[in-house]
């Protein structure tokens, strides 16, 4: 497994989120993460880049335990990491966000060729501040920014989000080739037929408690599962 | 004296003012800007940098260039390590947490100038400025013959105000570029925008916090060091550069360093001018004022960006 929780327990200060979550991605893998709002998709995904406190349990990457590293070298062992509503720097122009991710392990210029190859639209907006560019450009440079790292997982936290089709279709071909580079997926994504399209297995999580885990194939079989966890 | 060279003379006082300010107020708005402190404690970092000048300068001894620019070199460095230990021991503990640094730094003020006058104890020492020549100045005016320059009686200003004034704008443009043109700026202003994707972009932030902050502390002594040769070392003298510095920063926005020079500018010179056409305490009193204002009507500031 490339990336695997072991019974990760964590929140924010005393209220207490995720409660022995275990969950596993593997190269070449998408793994998506469903659940209600307030389930704890997104406390997993900031507890694996250690920004909130990991009460107890493992979180290994390639074997290696980077629960216990400081939170600055978490990105540094390989995880990129795409937040919900972008995040970008703002005040940076495109290029120098791209700068931060490529300083991240030292990514060389053909790394940022590389990514700039696949968001051929940001190779034209590279001195532009961040905060200018649409909606859709912003989702691209957040993934570009995580691929600068060249990582070896990928967090993505709802990365469609207000996008108009065309973005979506970009940004999904985007992550399926990632998934052939061998790169671990791990997905939150509210839409189903998003979830159905791209990802290998799915993750069901409720109140901060693992749900079941099942493959796409097994899903599409038992759409009442979808239901239950995400139906209102 | 005329109007005119008046008004000359009044303009250079309150450049030097207003040099000496930008450097103090920079250094307060990088320090809020990128790490969101509240630094109560900055006109003490202001002060220690003239007191330490004081004390290099008086165990140099030679000419007083010598012990002048050893100072200038020395003080900012002593000073930057006093507040990353600050920061280490003290602002990190507490988490940076907005409300609990603003009464860190507050304790850190009385501790800074009570030992300050325990040691250095309460008189006001000069140190004397490297060079220090009288350069008179030249008005113009339309007389029998047309235009001519004259020299009026009582308009001068000396080298060493001049040099002020350049040494500012010197390193300002330096801080500039730093934070424009090199890498450990670019992870500064990451930080500045937002804290948790820096950290997630592998940037140091606690190694960057404890820079910005010595960085912060430096430019005030840097500030210091320079008017010392003009206003003494005083162990009190921390108080009005931190309210003008506030006044700075909140008129040029909080975090915007173009704002904070361009407001330091305005607010020195004005100053400047008030305080030999008026009276200093009217120049407060306008200031003050201002900042009201400008609280009011444009809370982020003349050039802050409006942010939640």
């Amino acid at each position: 497994m490339m990336l695997e929780l072991r019974k990760i327990n964590s929140g924010y200060g005393a209220a207490q989120v995720l409660r022995d979550v275990s969950l596993s991605v593997a190269p070449g893998e998408i793994l998506c993460l469903l659940g209600r709002n307030g389930a704890g998709k997104t406390t997993t995904m900031q507890t694996i880049m250690g920004l909130l406190p990991l009460m107890s349990g493992k979180i290994l990457l390639d074997g290696r335990d980077v629960g216990a590293l400081p939170t600055h070298e978490v990105p540094r062992a390989g995880i990129g990491y795409i937040p919900q509503g972008r995040r970008l720097f703002t005040g940076l122009s495109v290029a120098q966000n791209l700068e931060i991710g490529l300083q991240v392990r030292n990514s060389g210029r053909e790394v940022l060729d590389e990514v700039l190859d696949l968001f051929p639209r940001l190779r034209e907006r590279m001195s532009q501040p961040a905060q200018t560019l649409s909606g859709g450009e912003q989702q691209m440079l957040a993934t570009a920014r995580a691929l600068c790292i060249k990582p070896k997982v990928l967090l993505l936290d709802e990365p469609t989000e207000g996008l108009q089709p065309s973005m979506i279709e970009a940004i999904r071909q985007v992550i399926v080739k990632m998934r052939e580079a061998g790169v671990a997926i791990l997905l939150v994504e509210q839409r189903i037929e998003a979830v159905l399209s791209v990802a290998d297995r799915v993750a069901f999580i409720e109140n901060g408690r693992n749900g079941e885990t099942m493959t796409v194939a097994e899903m599409r079989a038992n759409p009442h599962v979808v239901d239950r966890y995400v139906g209102v | 004296m005329e109007f005119g060279p008046h008004l000359l003379l009044a303009t250079l006082e309150g450049a030097v003012t207003a040099a000496v300010l930008a450097l103090t107020a920079v250094g307060l708005s990088l320090v809020f800007g990128v790490m969101r402190v509240v630094n109560i404690a900055h006109g003490e970092f202001y002060m220690l940098g003239a007191v330490i000048a004081w004390y290099v300068a008086h165990m140099m001894g030679g000419h007083p260039a010598l012990g002048f620019f050893l100072a200038l070199v020395l003080a900012p460095l002593l000073v930057g390590a006093i507040a990353v230990l600050a920061d280490v021991i003290i602002l990190k503990r507490v988490d940076y947490d907005p409300e609990r640094t603003i009464v860190a730094t507050i304790g850190l003020l009385y501790i800074i100038q009570q030992l300050t006058l325990m040691t250095y104890g309460p008189e006001a020492r000069p140190v004397e400025a490297p060079f220090n020549s009288r350069i008179a100045l030249p008005w113009f005016e339309w007389g029998e013959n047309g235009f001519q320059f004259y020299y009026p009686w009582g308009l001068s200003t000396t080298s060493y105000k001049l040099a002020v004034i350049g040494a500012a704008g010197v390193v300002l443009l330096g801080v500039w570029a730093m934070m424009t043109r090199t890498k450990v700026g670019l992870l500064m202003r990451a930080t500045q925008a937002d804290r948790d994707m820096a950290l997630a972009f592998g940037i140091p932030v606690e190694r960057v916090y404890a820079l910005v902050f010595g960085i912060g502390a430096a430019l005030a002594a840097l500030g210091a060091v320079l008017i010392v040769p003009i206003q003494q070392a005083h162990y009190l003298m921390g108080a009005d550069p931190l309210l003008l510095a506030f006044i700075v920063v909140i008129i040029g926005g909080l975090g915007s360093l173009p704002g904070t020079v361009l407001a330091a500018l305005f607010i020195g010179l004005s100053d400047g001018i008030i305080s030999v056409f008026f009276s200093p305490t009217l120049a407060k009193i306008l200031a003050t004022l201002l900042v009201g204002l400008v609280l009011v009507w444009r809370p982020q500031g003349l050039f802050g960006t409006r942010t939640a």
